[in-house]
């Protein structure tokens, strides 16, 4: 763990195109897969020999595979919409980080191979062969990519950039150049059920840990039940809930919330993950099988009802991809969403009056909440066009009595990343994770400043991790950053005597 | 694959730095893999290395943050039971740089 040998971007006086500098962020990339974590997901353990041919192979398989990526890749007419849209381009100036240059890496390949144009005339289209150098732009590039999205909300026509890097990802393992962070943590979930490698044991010892100081802070025996068959409601929630700071505060939250409902859940030791590492790499085969773990639980525990905890891309899988990768869910209880977001159904209660909230609890606090991508351009919650936006905030409002949201361009459909998502919170990308949360920290910044705003709410496990870490970068405190259910836990007016579910 | 020198012994590590056996470790690894970090190892670091190293003999896994505060604030007193004191410990974050010394593997994950 080398101390860090680069500079955090100075705050800029009013956003300005940046002035580029063409390869700063030339590099190695993240550390590469070990042989046995790449053979564990299926992929060859090291860089084979033929790999030209079998990454041209590849991508004539995922060309058929998603007719969306070969429009993405014959439709940009180099517009420059997106030119300064991804923070990491304005974190870092690199030219390649424009959107439309990392696309471009894997569309110079796509066209000399797959039309007519780049392969009699490669040099009047910008069709180029896949060279060594190439492929290792890829890999570098690629990782600078957190599949956000921000800047397909700016593209005419709506080109996806994260669904290119992942396929790029996806070719990269292919042919034996998976990333270390991804492919370490997708095996622990097939082994022990979570991306910690937390095995039940500790679960249980966590939990039971976390009870007992509840019960000291509260005096009431509020539960953490793990692998109760027949309760009604399994909870889905990032294991770094379990582990981390600030994230274990919402966990007891959701305890506290669920208490107070008078509700029946349960976690799960087996699926004791929400996260689905598999969206990152863009293995479809690996985002199934960590989906249907999900299934497995729901269908052993004999539960009614599926509700995720805070976690961005966890919900933009089960929000929009669940059903066809693990479902059908006729055995769940249809008159509920299949599955519920925890923000939905803390504000369901909220609504009906099943939970009552102190608000002056929070008055020590004045917050400003982060839409993460993945929640804010992946998925929907509650019934109405963006309610991802205006739930999250409703429950925060309706904890505290200082709320402040953050510039609108930088907020809801044009939320910046926190500048770790998509497969990239790990120390060997803290350059560009701290250069990548540039955007997001001058808008914090500037609420800071005009309204005296103490803490950032989230709801995302990557989110928090990232945050707490950067944040200190930029003069803030690293606990700034919240969880809208600490919020909640810490303004639920608890009584012993529970009411009747509504 | 790199190494550290302990007392005339090569011990494996990673590219990050964290103990590729185990069973390599001693109190000596751990004061080599913190003096490459500009730190000098005090009775209270130990604490902390000590209730990490047993809690991963039992568990298989480094505690949470939440459950490591509470033993050192039972140790060390309430005042340093928060994960502030342990940021002033390891201020690479004592999930991760406090398992580093301590010879077990990295936390992964959103953490």
């Amino acid at each position: 763990m080398a101390k860090t040998k680069f500079d955090t971007p100075e705050f800029r006086p009013y956003p300005t195109v940046p002035v580029l500098k063409p390869g700063v962020m030339k590099g190695n990339g993240p550390f590469v897969a070990k042989p046995d974590m790449q053979e564990a997901l299926g992929f060859p353990g090291e860089l084979i020999d033929d790999w030209h041919d079998v990454a041209i192979e590849k991508m004539g398989d995922l060309l058929k595979k998603y007719r969306s990526l070969r429009v993405f890749l014959d439709s940009c007419v180099k517009c420059g919409a997106c030119t300064d849209k991804c923070h990491y381009m304005i974190g870092t100036n690199d030219p390649k980080n424009m959107p439309v240059a990392r696309q471009d890496l894997l569309r110079q390949v796509y066209r000399r191979h797959f039309t007519l144009a780049g392969k009699l005339f490669p040099k009047l289209v910008g069709a180029k062969d896949l060279t060594k150098d190439v492929l290792d732009d890829w890999y570098n590039y690629f990782h600078q990519c957190s599949q956000c999205r921000r800047c397909s909300v700016f593209c005419p026509y709506g080109i996806d950039t994260a669904e290119i890097s992942m396929a790029a990802r996806e070719i990269l393992d292919t042919v034996g150049l998976g990333q270390k962070y991804c492919n370490e943590i997708i095996p622990k979930i097939y082994k022990i059920g979570n991306n910690l490698g937390l095995p039940k044991p500790a679960l249980a010892n966590t939990l039971e840990g976390l009870e007992e100081d509840i019960k000291d802070e509260t005096g009431l025996d509020i539960r953490m039940p793990l692998d109760v068959e027949g309760a009604d409601i399994l909870l889905i929630t990032p294991s770094a809930d379990f582990f981390a700071e600030p994230h274990i505060d919402g966990l007891i939250g959701y305890a506290k919330v669920f208490h107070q409902a008078g509700a029946s859940w349960t976690l799960s030791s087996y699926a004791s993950e929400a996260a689905n590492f598999g969206m990152f790499i863009g293995s479809y085969e690996n985002m199934r099988k960590v989906s249907q773990r999900i299934r497995k639980a729901a269908i052993d525990l004999k539960v009614k009802r599926i509700i995720f905890g805070e976690c961005g891309h966890a919900w933009r899988v089960a929000y929009s991809f669940l059903n066809t990768l693990a479902g059908p869910f006729d055995f769940l209880d249809t008159r509920y969403p299949v599955p519920q977001h925890i923000c939905e159904y803390t504000y369901d209660l909220i609504q009906k009056g099943v939970i009552k909230l102190d608000k002056s609890a929070n008055d020590h606090r004045r917050l400003t909440f982060h839409d993460s991508c993945n929640v804010a351009r992946g998925t929907r919650m509650g019934d109405k066009p963006g309610g991802q936006f205006d739930i999250p905030r409703e429950v925060i409002k309706a904890c505290c009595n200082y709320y402040y949201d953050m510039e609108p361009d930088t907020i809801k459909d044009q939320t910046y990343c926190c500048g770790g998502g998509g497969g990239l919170l790990t120390d060997d990308l803290i350059e560009i994770r701290v250069k990548g949360a540039l955007p997001r920290m001058e808008a914090l910044k500037q609420v800071v400043d005009d309204h005296g705003v103490t803490h950032m709410a989230a709801i995302c496990a990557i989110c928090k991790t990232q945050f707490a870490k950067v944040l200190p970068y930029y003069g803030f405190e690293m606990d700034t950053v919240i969880s809208i259910h600490q919020l909640v836990g810490d303004a639920i007016v608890l009584t012993t005597e529970v009411k009747t579910p509504g | 694959m790199a190494s550290i020198d302990v007392n005339g012994k090569s011990v494996e590590v990673d590219e990050e730095g964290y103990l590729v056996n185990l069973s390599e470790w001693t109190q000596d690894a751990a004061k080599i893999l913190s003096a490459q970090d500009e730190l000098e190892l005090t009775d209270n670091h130990w604490e902390v290395i000590n209730f990490l190293r047993e809690y991963y003999d039992e568990y298989q896994i480094a505690p949470a943050v939440r459950v490591l505060t509470k033993a050192i604030g039972k140790k060390l007193g309430p005042e340093k039971g928060n994960s502030k004191y342990l940021y002033e410990l390891f201020p690479y974050g004592p999930a991760k740089q406090a398992c580093r010394f301590a010879g077990l593997p990295k936390p992964t994950g959103c953490v």
